[in-house]
């Protein structure tokens, strides 16, 4: 399994969120920790093992392609952190 | 002294109400009444829906009225604050969803209330229900109703705490490693876990998919049986759920384990859990032959990769899942001028150190490089747990075990992440291989210079869908045994 150091700053991104100086410190220690542990798998030979995504029969689940209820747009707008008429209101993503 | 109420079980007080001896918003204002007497100094519940327990209440006696059958009638349930309650506040203990208003109610939760049971309210737990203590919330602190020095366990913390201490009969919680056998364990209560995709997930605020199960707590086996007979069963809107025929289980409770092999697990050496706990857990296992089981030797050699396995497989789950969390749609949302900074410190305000951890880890073992090292063999070992139980199946009927390795433990007492973490180290191996598993009481421990003693939980498990025989054999083993009935919570307040 890979050794080397986690690039704390690079995995933060990825999962979108900021992190304090002090945060990458703790963190940066603390998932080395759990990968040392996390490690010990390495001890197993898999190689011809199948994986397990799900552990009960599951099967494509599919339905009629038609209309039916469902929430209500004003009771869902108004968990909105802003909305503006019938939609959700963020920061502008793309330039002008 | 006779008992008041509401300190009796689900089933009592459903039959009283049932007989229209009591009604139920009767029931519904003495609870309502001792929480407010005592919930001050145990933190069970985050939101007291009083309004919408008297209102439920008085549907209740009207359809009894009508002569509706009812099997929870007028039964009060705590339900865990990561279960939607349509126009309830649904937090998930996390500043990121604390004043969130859930717009539709989990599919579970409307079938006990259409049974007749009485939402009283939701419960502290840890955030997202990552924790094994009730310390993660980033909303309040619950403290065990047996120690209130102690936790109540975890994640389901607050709705163990609230049956423990007559606040509710029964417990809504969520097991995703452990989240409700253990805080069970060490609240003197059964919890129970029913088989992946027998309750439906709708409404379950999602931690990690192939894991979260929803199922009860109680003081007695028949209130755990009666619970998963209400809400067991397919539902269209979760399309993990099982379709195929729910067993009812309340009315096959047995009274002996004649003719049943229970596993003993080799790997699973009580000795060191310290002598205490050694002890009882012999004891437990003798008693289950005294009741009639055979007991046999069985070996589940990768069961102690099972922690590790957990931690790839569910922070990946809970990466990918909360990632709905980024300040659009609902919740906190921390303003800026653009939307990446916005995701980056609306995530960063709104989780707690917990959260952020599993959503790294996770985020790590899914990144482009190493999907194959962790999270593909982490998969690969769960296959291998999951053989080791089939292994086992085929020479016993049961597994006992512990179903924690400690009893409640003080706050603050475990500060490094993994040993948090190892509190699942007896749970974990059923999740990971979807089977229904439970704890009931087995006996007590007085810590060391402690004054209290602290219930302890015996672990039984069972193949997939094999519910109606996990909970009779664990009402024969409580009936007889009656450890629960040993002591009683130090927060009475009722009897006053």
């Amino acid at each position: 399994m890979p050794e080397e150091k986690i690039d704390i700053r690079y995995v933060a991104k990825l999962a979108r969120i900021a992190l304090s100086e002090e945060e990458v410190e703790i963190f940066g220690r603390q998932l080395g920790d759990l990968l040392a542990h996390v490690n010990a798998l390495a001890a197993l030979d898999v190689a011809s093992i199948p994986a397990t995504a799900q552990v009960v029969e599951s099967r494509n689940v599919t339905r009629d392609d038609k209309l039916r209820p469902c929430l209500d747009r004003e009771q869902v707008l108004a968990e909105a952190p802003q909305r503006q008429g019938g939609f959700f209101r963020v920061p502008r993503i793309i330039a002008e | 002294m006779s008992e008041t109420p509401i300190e009796r079980s689900a089933a009592a007080i459903a039959a009283e109400v049932r007989a229209r001896r009591i009604s139920a918003a009767e029931i519904t204002e003495a609870t309502l009444s001792h929480i407010g007497a005592i919930d001050a100094a145990i933190g069970a519940y985050l939101t007291v829906l009083s309004d919408e327990a008297r209102r439920c209440a008085a549907r209740v006696d009207e359809r009894l009225r009508n002569g509706e059958d009812l099997s929870l009638a007028g039964v009060p349930i705590a339900v865990k604050d990561n279960m939607c309650l349509e126009r309830s506040r649904t937090t998930c203990g996390s500043k990121i969803l604390e004043r969130w208003i859930a717009p539709y109610t989990a599919t579970a939760v409307a079938r006990l209330i259409d049974a007749g049971a009485i939402p009283i309210g939701k419960t502290n737990c840890d955030e997202f229900a990552m924790g094994s203590s009730c310390e993660n919330s980033a909303l309040g602190v619950t403290r065990n109703p047996y120690d209130p020095s102690r936790v109540p366990g975890g994640s389901s913390g607050g709705s163990s705490a609230a049956v423990a201490a007559y606040e509710a009969a029964i417990g809504l919680g969520s097991d995703t490693g452990g989240s409700i056998r253990e805080p069970a364990a060490f609240c003197n209560l059964v919890g129970f876990k029913p088989t992946y995709g027998r309750v439906s997930r709708y409404g379950l605020i999602a931690f990690a998919s192939s894991l979260d199960q929803i199922g009860p707590l109680a003081r007695t086996v028949q209130d755990a049986a009666l619970t998963y007979d209400a809400m067991a069963g397919f539902d269209p809107m979760d399309a993990t759920s099982i379709d195929r025929p729910v067993e009812p289980t309340a009315a096959a409770l047995l009274e002996s384990l004649q003719g049943l092999r229970i596993g003993i697990v080799r790997d699973f050496d009580t000795k060191a859990l310290g002598e205490d706990l050694d002890a009882i857990y012999l004891r437990a296992y003798r008693d289950l032959q005294k009741l009639g089981a055979e007991l046999v030797e069985v070996t589940l050699p990768t069961a102690e990769y099972g922690v590790p396995t957990y931690y790839l497989i569910a922070p990946a789950e809970c990466s990918s899942n909360l990632a709905r969390f980024d300040g659009v749609r609902y919740g906190l949302r921390i303003e800026a001028d653009d939307v990446r900074s916005m995701y980056d410190k609306t995530r960063a305000a709104g989780f707690g150190p917990e959260v952020k951890r599993r959503i790294l880890i996770g985020t790590y073992a899914l990144s482009s490089g190493y999907y194959d090292a962790y999270y593909l063999r982490a998969q690969k070992v769960r296959t291998l747990i999951a053989r080791d139980f089939e292994r086992a199946f085929a020479t016993c009927d049961l597994i006992a075990c512990p179903a924690a390795s400690c009893t409640a433990f003080e706050f603050a007492a475990k500060s490094d992440p993994y040993s948090m973490y190892l509190m699942d180290y007896y749970t974990i191996p059923m999740s990971l291989a979807g089977l229904p598993a439970l704890s009931v009481p087995c006996g007590w421990s007085t810590p060391d210079g402690g004054a209290l003693p602290l219930p302890v939980g015996l672990q039984l498990s069972a193949p997939l869908f094999a519910e109606k025989l996990l909970l009779g054999a664990a009402h024969a083993y409580e009936r007889e045994t009656r450890h629960a009935l040993a002591h009683r919570p130090v927060f009475e307040g009722v009897r006053a």
